[in-house]
């Protein structure tokens, strides 16, 4: 007999203060002010022009997080699908209303007051819709091949419409983001080999309908000296910025590659080379280190949850997190090809830090409200 | 319950899921920290090297010319502050205001400043762009004051090199230039070096690579768009070295001073012994300063225009039918070949008869010069003796003898455009027009007609042979960086010094009672020997050539067609010391009027400052740059 049950207490705003997870808090810290380092020395020794607005949203993003965290569980299971579809509907909206930016793409609503960057708020959205999705669901519902229907489906509708924005990198961390989802939810293992094999099938066909730059992008990985002062040039020029680091760095603000511009996009997506440069790979192993506790204590927060919600939930988030931080490392390694991801709460950009602050606001969220349960067949406010 | 047991389920199940997913990020983040090891540790000194490839910058800096000097140490070839004002065009706002006062100071013409704003949109916005080089002293103090006003300009000093004797002695030194394509060399970056010059011709082109230096470097740190950020090193270089010349300037500016009376004349003063250059003089000259700053197109056109050919060293570069100063080559050629011997004697009648053929002589008119020897067929140059002595000959002994005695081939003087000049021979004529030689061509050749050809520097050459019973090799250069150049013990002469003397007493008679006795030095002890020419250059067919020699002193020839006149003498007579050599340019005179006085005045002054005592960088004491 499904019922909400009340055997726990519910936790009052003083509680759940005593909740926040501090030691995470200081994590998502340090991870925000290695950024504004790091902008810092960007800008050859200033906070401008990025490590001060930086740091500003740095601050705000903070109390968003906070304030997320403290929101009920059950309002963020309520909200899941509403904010799923208004970001589609606002993804939608910037292939008719979007802005050009970068490269041509668009990426960007300006909403007069501010320019959002839908496809970023929809890495969160997808994770809450599909934790929402899988809720009420058993295995033995899961198992079954039309019940994943739906989440397949919303899982391709963003992306394709990023695809076409085009946002390579943003689409990838869709796919792969839905995929884990679905995977930890139970779906088939089998399931995944034949989507592999079928997507392997269909490289060529992507190949074809991929735009010349990714096309580019793609060559240029394989081979940086194909093209070595266009597009192999970033991959070439960040690989140097991390090799000339070494052990233990040039020394912070010493970064020649950086300093002199020869790394291009370097407050951006190509951070994380100039971090490297400076600080070695004592400082680059650092780095990635913490964003791994993160994403484990991401993990850890989704297993002790009692709601099928707040586990899925904590868990895609922190997949999510590791995707940005593995796509954008690897690319600017020379591992995977440039796809235009940015480093999370290091790369200087608004939308994508608050984002990932929303998202960690729910992860807290997760943590604090852990042993309340959401009815599956009858969520609160229905 | 069901539900309770199927959240368990999936509880487990997603635990176990969760575990798989985590096992694989820490896979990736593995895969993420050995990328890093492999580059950072493994193949980190690879990308130091190419970030410092990056970053720095060479630069080569150009090294300051080395100077040229005479034997005294007087420079010749000097390098002189270039002042330059440039253009950055970052550091000006409005460009067309800064070149508009610029322009009330030293006058830009409407081409300098569109070559100005097409230099500008050629290069970065901090890169300077020449505005003019070459500024006076007024005009860099004018642009200083007004600094404030030109926002932008700057002034820089480089190096010009300049000629203190200008067209004194342009040939001789030469000048320097821009590297042209062609020159330009791989191994050796400086020569790429913006403004860089090199020498072109004289001693600035044979000593070139003495001269040059060795370019320093500096390191700069750049940016990836090209712009300075400071400097990071720096290795001055070495400047170019000292050359030292034989030459003695006063002697030179002299003789050019002198030359510059005629029309067109060049003269060669040099060291009988060692084949040490004292003068090295053609005239007209011009001025090298010109060159190395850039010569104006029209001015070039003149100067090649001109029929003087000043831009041609006349001295080495002219080949001249040598007249009768090719007889002293002939007279040696019949005593070595055996064809006469020393008491060998003609009897001139006027007129030499070969076959169908009359060939006369200059003393026709007077009935001839009577019977000769040896020595006075020389002194009184008289053609009908020599035609003997060439048709006994042969034109093949003749030119064996002549080679022998540096005519025929280059002289191996250390500056270019020396011009070979022509002995002809059987051989040579076989090879150039593949036909026999004639008999009577012999007899032109033998008074130094006919198809030979030589330099000034040849016969100057020639007589210093003659004077030293050596094999002189005529030279400029003394000294590179304080160290001789050139070999002063030259191996003696292959002929019988009996043979040598006879030619010698012939050259003293000639200046003692024959032909050159006008123009004899007075003064005690400082006697010259000598020998005049007086050489055709109308293309006569042989009848007239031979009667125009009878009176070849015409006036109203156009100067193309008029004689050259030709002396080379050595002193002293008894010590041969100097050996000079004159030829003037279709002077229209005998030898002996219009060459004569000039080598005397020259082999007189030589005498009086006795430039072989000067040897001024042996105790001058201090390291020589």
């Amino acid at each position: 007999m499904a019922q909400i049950s009340f055997s726990e207490p519910e936790p009052r705003l003083g509680g759940k203060l005593k909740m926040l997870p501090w030691f995470f808090i200081l994590m998502v810290l340090v991870a925000g002010l290695a950024g504004g380092g790091a902008l810092y020395s960007a800008a050859n020794g200033s906070f401008m022009p990025w490590a001060k607005p930086h740091l500003i949203r740095f601050g705000i993003s903070i109390a968003v997080m906070l304030a997320f965290g403290l929101v009920d569980i059950r309002v963020w299971y309520r909200l899941a699908y509403p904010t799923y579809l208004l970001m589609l509907a606002l993804l939608a909206g910037v292939e008719v209303a979007g802005k050009v930016g970068a490269f041509g793409a668009q990426r960007w609503i300006n909403l007069g007051f501010v320019q959002i960057q839908p496809s970023e708020l929809m890495k969160i959205a997808l994770v809450m819709a599909l934790a929402r999705y899988f809720h009420p669901r058993l295995p033995d519902e899961v198992r079954q091949l039309r019940t994943l229907v739906v989440p397949v489906l919303m899982i391709l509708a963003p992306t394709a419409f990023v695809l076409l924005q085009p946002n390579l990198g943003t689409s990838i961390m869709l796919m792969m983001a839905g995929a884990a989802m679905l995977f930890v939810a139970g779906t088939r293992i089998w399931l995944f080999v034949v989507v592999a094999v079928a997507g392997a099938a269909a490289a060529p066909v992507a190949w074809h309908s991929m735009h010349g730059y990714q096309k580019r992008r793609v060559m240029t990985f394989l081979d940086p000296s194909v093209d070595p002062l266009g597009a192999g040039y970033h991959i070439t020029q960040s690989r140097i910025a991390l090799g000339s680091g070494g052990l233990f760095g040039k020394g912070f603000l010493n970064g020649t590659q950086s300093h002199l511009n020869f790394l291009p996009e370097k407050q951006t997506d190509f951070i994380f080379p100039l971090i490297a440069e400076e600080w070695g790979l004592w400082g680059g192993a650092a780095l990635l280190g913490l964003f791994a506790l993160m994403s484990y204590y991401g993990v850890g927060v989704g297993l002790r949850s009692r709601s099928q919600f707040g586990r899925m939930l904590a868990i895609g988030l922190s997949v999510n997190l590791f995707l940005y931080v593995f796509i954008n490392t690897a690319m600017v390694m020379g591992l995977i090809p440039v796809v235009g991801v940015p480093l999370p709460l290091i790369s200087y950009g608004g939308t994508s830090m608050l984002a990932v602050m929303m998202g960690f606001g729910m992860l807290i969220s997760v943590l604090i409200h852990r042993d309340i349960k959401i009815s599956r067949r009858y969520p609160l406010g229905d | 319950m069901a539900t309770e047991r199927g959240d368990n389920e999936r509880y487990r199940q997603l635990a176990r899921r969760t575990l798989m997913v985590g096992g694989l990020q820490a896979g990736m983040i593995s895969l993420l920290v050995g990328r890093m090891y492999y580059l950072q540790v493994v193949e980190s000194p690879k990308y130091k090297m190419l970030a410092d490839d990056n970053r720095i910058s060479m630069r080569l800096i150009a090294p300051s010319r080395g100077l040229i000097v005479d034997r005294a140490g007087i420079v010749v070839a000097n390098n002189d502050q270039n002042f330059r004002a440039l253009i950055v065009s970052e550091q000006t706002r409005d460009v067309d205001r800064t070149l508009g006062v610029l322009s009330g100071i030293i006058q830009l013409s409407p081409s300098e400043i569109e070559r100005i704003r097409h230099d500008m949109t050629r290069r970065r916005r901090f890169v300077p762009v020449t505005i003019r080089e070459n500024l006076t002293w007024e005009q860099v103090s004018m642009i200083e004051v007004n600094a404030p006003d030109l926002p932008g300009v700057i002034i820089d000093v480089g190096e010009v090199r300049s000629y203190p004797f200008a067209d004194q002695a342009s040939h001789l030194v030469g000048y320097v230039g821009a590297v042209s394509e062609k020159e330009l060399d791989d191994d050796n970056p400086v020569l790429a070096l913006p403004g860089f010059k090199i020498g072109k011709s004289g001693v600035e082109k044979t000593r070139d690579e003495d001269l040059r230096g060795t370019a320093g470097t500096s390191e700069m740190e750049v940016n990836a768009y090209g712009r300075t950020i400071r400097e990071l090193s720096r290795e001055p270089g070495e400047r170019g070295r000292r050359v030292t010349l034989t030459v003695d300037s006063e002697l030179q500016l002299a003789a050019h001073k002198r030359l510059l009376q005629e029309r067109s004349a060049a003269a060669v003063i040099m060291d009988a012994q060692t084949g040490a250059i004292y003068a090295l003089a053609s005239a007209p000259g011009y001025d090298p300063n010109v060159f190395s700053k850039g010569i104006p197109s029209d001015l070039w056109k003149q100067l090649l225009d001109d029929e003087t050919t000043p831009l041609i060293n006349k001295a080495i570069g002219g080949a001249y039918p040598p007249g009768s100063t090719f007889k002293l080559a002939v007279a040696l050629a019949g005593l070595e070949s055996g064809a006469i011997g020393l008491d060998h004697s003609v009897t001139c009648g006027g007129t030499f008869q070969l076959g169908d053929h009359t060939f006369y002589c200059d003393a026709y008119r007077n009935g001839g010069h009577g019977t000769l020897n040896l020595t006075e067929g020389i002194a009184k140059s008289c053609d009908v003796y020599f035609y003997d002595v060439g048709n006994r000959t042969g034109i093949d002994h003749i030119a064996k003898v002549a080679n022998a005695l540096g005519l025929g081939l280059k002289t191996g003087l250390d500056i270019p455009g020396e011009h070979t000049g022509i002995v002809p021979s059987t051989a040579w004529k076989k090879r150039r027009y593949n036909q026999p030689w004639y008999a009577g061509e012999t007899i032109s050749c033998a008074i130094g007609q006919g198809q030979v050809a030589a330099t000034p520097l040849q016969i100057a050459t020639m007589v210093a042979r003659f004077a030293s019973g050596r094999a002189v090799v005529p030279h400029v250069t003394k000294e590179v960086f304080g160290e001789e150049t050139a070999s002063t013990d030259w191996p003696k002469l292959d002929f019988k010094p009996e043979h040598i003397e006879a030619v010698l007493a012939g050259m003293r008679a000639a200046t003692d009672h024959g032909t050159g006795s006008s123009v004899q030095i007075k003064e005690p002890g400082m006697q010259m020997a000598g020998k005049t020419g007086t050489a055709q250059v109308h293309e006569y067919t042989l009848a007239e050539h031979d009667k125009s020699r009878i009176a070849h002193v015409e006036g109203d020839l156009p100067w193309k067609l008029k004689n050259h006149a030709w002396f080379v003498g050595y002193a002293p007579e008894d010590n041969p010391r100097y050996v000079c050599a004159v030829l003037v340019e279709h002077a229209g005179q005998f030898g002996s009027q219009a060459a004569g006085p000039v080598a005397h005045d020259l082999l007189l002054l030589a005498q009086q400052r006795d430039p072989a005592r000067i040897n001024v960088s042996a105790d001058l004491g201090q390291r020589p740059i």
